[in-house]
């Protein structure tokens, strides 16, 4: 099979590129670390949600030293919490979310960050991140989940430390 | 000299219903994009928020799946009747599968527009991926299931055209065309399954209430195995052109039909493996699996990068054929008052730019900022909605005069058709893209949220709002031009020639090609052990998760959009 010169410099260019695309996804995955969905969150029964430990009071979990748990629900068309009371965290911690869904699929993004996971009935998802100084941040769902789809959104508050000890203590999480 | 409709009446006449419902479909569909740019901008708003998502899943079945796949059942037979210079061997079953793909089409866009009236108890506000437990209407599903299975026998007549070619013709390579049809076709076969096995023996049982509950994840799984596949079954009518017609139309030829069959046995092998990159973000399935697809989706770059090389090369061939010169002065000396030229070279320019935002989808990682964002729209419209569309509107400019023998209305309107739509496109897409990344969601009404507002990292959000809101109106004016330039078109004085139809061999020949590539059974052979080596973990580990059945009961649409309904099934359940 005839190859033109031009044609094979082209292929070898092209291969190099995916090779290097391949490269940097897999140095992302393993030397940086960067986490991603997977199946470690396992299932749950998604009409017995009230039965699993954590969803059936779902919020902030205190996991470890400046380690937090976050069990979200999402249904149509709330995130519980973050809906009707913001998502609470301290600054300058680790938090783990672990999300679900009570009746179809949705999306939970935290707006303008990469926290972004598809919410599937039956299985959790989770993913860990790295929380930063005090600021509010926006909570969407980027699936369409029905008729008000446009309308299930949420907030998270990433607060100083002290002012969320004070109010863990006063019975919050 | 007499053109196609003049050799193969039977055939052109097939061939011209499907296009009718091909443009019916892009005249429909492209009106709801017209309404969804000024819904969601804000700018003009005639309809309720919730009949939005009954607007948005008729732009996306109707154009993605009904004008783009009606265009492909025609473009394929007039390849593949003229490529091997015989008719089809029944007209009969030509007929039969153009008659069970309308009737399944036509019954999804009954199911889907019957949601603007309440008073019929019937829905499919499901979108184009229909995620259970979402529930539609039985007859979406029913109506899709008939269409792929059309779409099957339209396959197989082609394939038994070939077998009947191949009797009279045994040392013969296969023709170019009618190869790149056939390979479409075994990769159409192959990733169709997906989704027949999902609406067969899933949904259909399920949303007729014979069995009670679906596993979300195996559905949506067997969606993506044939979603992602049926992006190349969009792309590869407009490859068939731009291989061996663009460089025609450019006044020269096609540069090496050995790397075109090339590209099309690599669709072939890489186009199903890949689905599971659109569940980057599902739970339920190992990283390592996702990192598979990834890897197989990057290297199905390699043959839309060859693509590239070839079909370039072959555009500057012409260019010089025509007294072109110099490093880039030969673009001065391409045919660009040509709109069938114009239209394909400006699809191929913005596929490159959709190519490059293709890229940071695949990329698992930086998917992450994106996914479900504005980003991804602003990515397809690039892909299917230019490359794919325009290649297609453009190709018609040249293909339409062979089936009625008329010439075209007006070539000046044609030509501003195509810049039309280049222009609204570069001022949707790029305005998508940005604010994809400042994450306003897809897929939405409402892009404004009570308790935050986006910021835009250039630029306001309203000024890629008002980008939006004029991109797409520009886009429904290019397609009314396109529908009534056609129209029109029609009724013009049948003549001789009213286009130049001849397609010249091209420079490297099929003989210098090595015979294996035409070998068929093997190239489907090694595509389906990448798809089982693939897809055989992850689906038994979602199977294993909750059954091939699941423990998820339907939510229905037509009830959740009802509000009186939800109140009558209340008081049903307290009495």
């Amino acid at each position: 099979m005839e190859i033109h010169a031009y044609e094979k410099f082209w292929l070898g260019a092209a291969l190099l590129l995916i090779v290097g695309f391949i490269a940097t996804v897999s140095y992302g995955a393993i030397g940086a670390g960067v986490e991603m969905i997977d199946d470690d969150g396992g299932t749950v029964d998604p009409q017995n949600l009230d039965q699993h430990p954590k969803f059936s009071d779902p919020g902030v979990y205190k996991s470890g030293p400046n380690e937090y748990d976050v069990y979200v629900i999402a249904k149509q068309f709330l995130f519980q919490p973050g809906t009707s009371e913001p998502i609470r965290v301290p600054a300058n911690s680790t938090v783990t979310f672990h999300v679900t869904s009570a009746d179809v699929i949705h999306g939970f993004e935290v707006v303008g960050t990469n926290a972004n996971t598809m919410a599937i009935p039956g299985q959790i998802s989770t993913f860990t991140v790295e929380v930063d100084g005090p600021q509010e941040y926006g909570l969407l769902c980027n699936e369409y989940c029905g008729s008000a789809h446009h309308a299930m959104e949420g907030t998270m508050k990433v607060v100083p430390e002290d002012e969320f000890n004070a109010s863990a203590t006063a019975g919050g999480a | 000299m007499a053109t196609f409709v003049d050799r193969y009446a039977e055939e052109a006449s097939v061939i011209k219903a499907n296009l009718v419902v091909s443009f019916v479909a892009l005249g429909i569909g492209a009106f709801f994009g017209l309404v969804q740019a000024l819904h969601r901008t804000n700018y003009f708003r005639f309809i309720d928020s919730v009949d939005y998502y009954t607007v948005l899943t008729g732009h996306g079945v109707l154009l993605a799946l009904v004008f783009t796949i009606f265009f492909l059942l025609g473009l394929f037979t007039w390849a593949v009747v003229q490529s091997l210079e015989r008719p089809m061997p029944d007209i009969r079953l030509t007929w039969a599968w153009f008659g069970l793909t309308t009737t399944g089409a036509t019954f999804v866009a009954i199911a889907i527009l019957a949601g603007f009236m309440p008073s019929i108890d019937m829905s499919a506000d499901v979108l184009y991926t229909f995620y259970a437990p979402l529930q539609a209407h039985p007859l979406f599903y029913v109506g899709l299931a008939m269409f792929i299975v059309g779409t099957w026998l339209a396959g197989a007549d082609w394939f038994l055209a070939y077998r009947n070619w191949r009797g009279d013709n045994p040392d013969e390579r296969i023709p170019l065309q009618t190869f790149m049809v056939l390979t479409t076709m075994l990769m159409w076969y192959l990733s169709t399954l997906g989704v027949a096995v999902s609406t067969v023996f899933f949904l259909i049982p399920w949303s007729f209430g014979i069995v009670e509950t679906v596993n979300p994840l195996l559905t949506r799984t067997l969606f993506w195995f044939f979603g992602h596949p049926v992006v190349y079954f969009w792309l590869m009518p407009a490859y068939l052109m731009w291989y061996t017609v663009l460089p025609k139309l450019a006044g020269g030829r096609l540069f090496s039909d050995p790397l075109a069959r090339v590209v099309f046995v690599l669709f072939l092998l890489l186009s199903t493996p890949v689905g599971i990159h659109h569940q980057y973000l599902d739970p339920g399935i190992a990283e390592g699996f996702k990192f598979i697809a990834m890897t197989n989706t990057m290297f199905l770059l390699l043959p839309s990068l060859l693509t590239a090389f070839t079909v370039v090369a072959s555009v500057e061939h012409g260019a010089r054929q025509r007294g072109g010169e110099g490093y880039l002065k030969w673009l001065g000396a391409l045919p660009w008052r040509d709109p069938a030229f114009t239209g394909m070279a400006l699809a191929g320019a913005m596929f490159a730019a959709g190519g490059f935002s293709g890229m940071i989808n695949a990329g698992m990682n930086i998917n992450y900022l994106i996914h479900n964002t504005l980003w991804v729209p602003g990515h397809f419209h690039l892909t299917v909605g230019t490359a794919v569309a325009l290649t297609m509107m453009a190709g018609s400019y040249w293909l339409v005069p062979q089936l009625t023998g008329k010439r075209l209305y007006s070539r000046p309107i044609g030509l501003l058709q195509v810049v039309l739509w280049f222009v609204g496109m570069v001022l949707m897409s790029n305005a998508m893209h940005r604010a994809g990344l400042v994450g306003i969601p897809r897929r939405t009404a409402e892009p404004q949220y009570q308790s935050f507002d986006f910021t835009a990292v250039i630029g306001t959000v309203g000024e890629l709002r008002a980008q939006i809101a004029i991109g797409g109106t520009l886009l429904f004016l290019s397609v009314v031009l396109f529908l009534f330039n056609i129209l029109l078109s029609a009724f013009e004085e049948p003549i001789a020639n009213p286009v130049d139809d001849r397609l010249p061999a091209p420079l490297s020949g099929a003989s210098g090609s090595p015979l294996v590539l035409d070998d068929l059974r093997l190239w489907t052979g090694i595509a389906v052990v990448l798809v089982i080596l693939a897809y055989t973990l992850p689906l038994a580990g979602i199977v294993g998760d909750a059954g091939f059945f699941g423990n998820v009961p339907g939510v229905p649409v037509w009830v959740s959009a009802n509000a009186e309904a939800i109140v009558e099934t209340l008081t049903e359940v307290i009495a």
